[in-house]
């Protein structure tokens, strides 16, 4: 017989009290940190299973903001001249689209992640939070195949990074905390209301072009800067421009972004926590 | 102190109210709005004339299970046994944790692992070896642990040779034991196990019954759901049965057992039993049982029989389509495996009968040598050229055959039946 301490579980509560929760729930942070394993073998398995029976594989991660930036570039960099601070434009799209990328997918994946998992939420438990998490760390995999191809552009353009690449996981973090935000909310959401899943592609595409993607803050009036501090997404944006490219910096309106993301992200944690409960009854 | 200490789970008023049809679909916004929309004039025409109580009374609301209470010891091994829909599921999905309960509390002293159901998290893309680790993750093993026992896993699995392949290239029956290989080697110190042995053949069946009785003697705590009862005797000393979300007895599983075929009893057979139940009832429809019934050889009612009885069977039936020559077979099915262990078939009328006749007829199993155990009823009317009008495939009530005094003076253990016949022997 096994001694206790090669038993599973291990790290997870030793005893625990079951009784009705009311109201709000806090984060129960200790139940997630006994659970990183889960965390990593879930998004694991998205990156490994993502690309499976597809003929060009992890190509797929390189081809859609390639394809992205080629029609971008030729309907508002060719067709429409949209100015692009002195940078090629296929350059200055592509800088933007990794992190688009990364932030749309985060959202999307994150957002399905319960309602894509039924049989794990109805038959296990877990701390639910693991999977809108997992949900934005796959894409990750993805970001970092398609970065290849911006140094080679980078290269091909003659652009040497500036100083300030230090600050790019700081950007890249900012984004996926605003995927993580905004996935708590919709997940939690999806699950009682399927009415989700037809709204994230819609979200996505007006959040794409409400971002300086295929444009340059510049051109924005004055007036509008204001609601531009509200999407993070632009100071991420900028902040990849400027990191990448030397562009301007990002506009001090990032802080009201910043702000505004860890609202979200913590109102949206309690949200689902909230609502966890009923997760598995409803689901 | 002490007392309190040997105790793993303590159960306490515990209650679950479901909101009828909140299985059934999940809303849409556009109801959400309109509810949100018209609830306050709603509230408004209704002011006065109902309580806010209603929302627990009113005929949406439904107590899966209601004044829950009970205590299991360390290193006990407890059945929950009850009909569909008694609240088994919910009692367990509660205990692990996967859903909150309306009220009362549930204690638990010790680190639980379930097997609601085997192989969560498996992903048919992936192959054998990578779901061993990610179905061990998500029962919620360490990756070093199931490291240290990934070989014994596979060993216990028998499919080896197909580790390294896809898991949608494994038959269904290669996922299950896979599946139930993690999940035996997952070691807590609270085991909650939900049916994970209706699954599988029966060679493999034997293996995980073998599996779950070497749990339950390594002092680990085991509660156990399941419709087997043979499973259920061999493995439990006590049990709890549930009905409609109430504990209606608690105490040694022979007791249990028998209050739960009394309350399975008063489900008749008739005309229209489970003829939804497509699993359970089969058969073209041109003629079907109206009546069955188990009998003692005074023609009471009775499913419990001491080895040696004489069991009559009391069959009623009627046609719908005119039939030829209708026959009727009585096979006893094995309560462990399903298999047939021996059938009776006999000819019920030579002539032809026209629809809309009835009649009934009585079969008598003299001096039945069966071994103790419980024996589900597979009840077959067809024709000559076996065709078959009705099949009544385990809806009765089993028949349930327990040692004589004979039988068990000779030193057999009455809860660990081996065989279905008790055939004489003696050393030349």
């Amino acid at each position: 017989m096994d001694k206790p301490e090669q038993l599973a579980y291990t790290g997870l509560a030793h005893s625990v009290v079951i009784r009705p929760s009311r109201g709000w729930v806090p984060i129960n942070l200790k139940d997630l940190w006994a659970y990183r394993e889960l965390l990593y073998f879930l998004t694991w398995r998205e990156i490994k299973v993502r690309y499976k029976q597809t003929i060009l594989g992890f190509a797929w991660a390189i081809i859609q903001p390639l394809f992205m930036m080629i029609v971008f570039t030729l309907f508002f960099g060719t067709l429409a001249k949209v100015p692009s601070e002195g940078i090629p434009y296929p350059l200055f799209n592509y800088a933007a689209l990794l992190p688009w990328i990364l932030f749309a997918e985060g959202i999307s994946r994150s957002s399905n992640s319960l309602v894509g998992s039924v049989n794990l939420v109805q038959k296990v438990y877990f701390p639910r939070l693991i999977m809108p998490f997992s949900g934005i760390l796959s894409p990750i995999v993805d970001f970092a195949i398609a970065f290849v191809i911006l140094i080679g552009m980078m290269f091909y353009f003659s652009y040497a990074p500036t100083i300030y690449i230090l600050w790019l996981p700081a950007f890249i973090l900012l984004a996926l905390m605003t995927a993580l935000g905004v996935g708590l909310w919709l997940s939690a959401v999806n699950v009682k209301y399927r009415d989700v899943r037809y709204v994230i592609p819609f979200l996505i595409q007006l959040w794409l072009f409400a971002s300086p993607v295929v444009y340059s803050s510049n051109l924005l009036p004055e007036r509008f800067q204001i609601i531009y501090g509200i999407n993070p997404m632009s100071g991420v944006i900028e902040g990849f421009r400027w990191a990448l490219l030397g562009t301007e910096p990002p506009n001090a309106l990032i802080g009201v972004s910043v702000g505004i993301v860890v609202v979200i992200l913590i109102s949206g944690a309690y949200y689902f926590r909230r609502s966890e409960k009923t997760f598995a009854d409803v689901i | 102190m002490s007392e309190m200490n040997d105790i793993a789970i303590r159960v306490n008023n515990l209650g679950k109210l479901y909101r009828m049809g909140q299985f059934v679909s999940y809303g849409s916004l556009r109801e959400a709005f309109t509810n949100a929309i018209s609830a306050p004039f709603r509230n408004l025409l209704k002011r006065g004339t109902e309580t806010k109580t209603a929302i627990s009374e009113g005929e949406d609301y439904i107590w899966a299970l209601k004044d829950i209470s009970f205590n299991i010891k360390q290193g006990e091994v407890v059945g929950i046994i009850g009909r569909n829909g008694a609240g088994k599921t919910t009692l367990l999905r509660i205990l692990t944790r996967i859903t909150e309960p309306t009220e009362g509390s549930a204690e638990i002293f010790g680190r639980v692992g379930s097997l609601l159901e085997i192989g969560s998290g498996f992903h048919p893309e992936l192959t054998g070896r990578e779901n061993i680790y990610l179905n061990g993750a998500v029962l919620g093993m360490r990756k070093k642990e199931i490291e240290r026992k990934f070989a014994e896993i596979v060993d216990f699995s028998g499919v080896e040779k197909f580790i390294d392949t896809p898991l949608k290239r494994y038959s269904s029956g290669m996922q299950v034991r896979l599946a139930f290989s993690v999940a035996a080697h997952l070691e807590p110190e609270i085991l909650l196990v939900d049916e994970v042995l209706a699954v599988g053949d029966m060679a493999f069946q034997r293996k995980c019954l073998g599996k779950m009785d070497d749990v339950s003697r390594q002092g680990r705590t085991v509660l156990f759901v399941s419709h087997n009862m043979q499973a259920i005797r061999a493995l439990c000393p006590r049990s709890i049965l549930l009905k409609d979300g109430h504990i209606i007895d608690d105490g040694p599983t022979n007791d249990t057992i028998l209050g739960y075929y009394n309350d399975l009893r008063l489900l008749t057979v008739d005309e229209n039993t489970a003829v939804s139940n497509e699993k359970n009832r089969r058969g073209s429809g041109a003629a079907r049982f109206t009546q069955i019934s188990i009998q003692d050889s005074d023609g009471n009612d009775c499913s419990n029989f001491v080895m040696g009885s004489n069991i009559r069977f009391a069959l009623s039936y009627q046609t719908y389509e005119p039939v030829d020559n209708l026959l009727v077979s009585i096979i006893l099915r094995s309560g462990n495996t399903g298999e047939f262990v021996t059938s009776a078939r006999h000819v019920a009328t030579k002539h032809k009968l026209t629809a809309g006749q009835s009649g009934s007829l009585v079969i008598e199993f003299p001096n039945v040598n069966l071994r103790p155990g419980e024996y589900p009823l597979y009840i077959w009317l067809g024709d000559l050229s076996m065709q078959a009008f009705d099949v009544v495939d385990d809806v009765t009530v089993p028949l349930i055959i327990s040692a004589s005094e004979e039988f068990i003076e000779s030193g057999f253990d009455p809860s660990r039946p081996a065989g279905f016949f008790n055939i004489k022997s003696r050393i030349l």
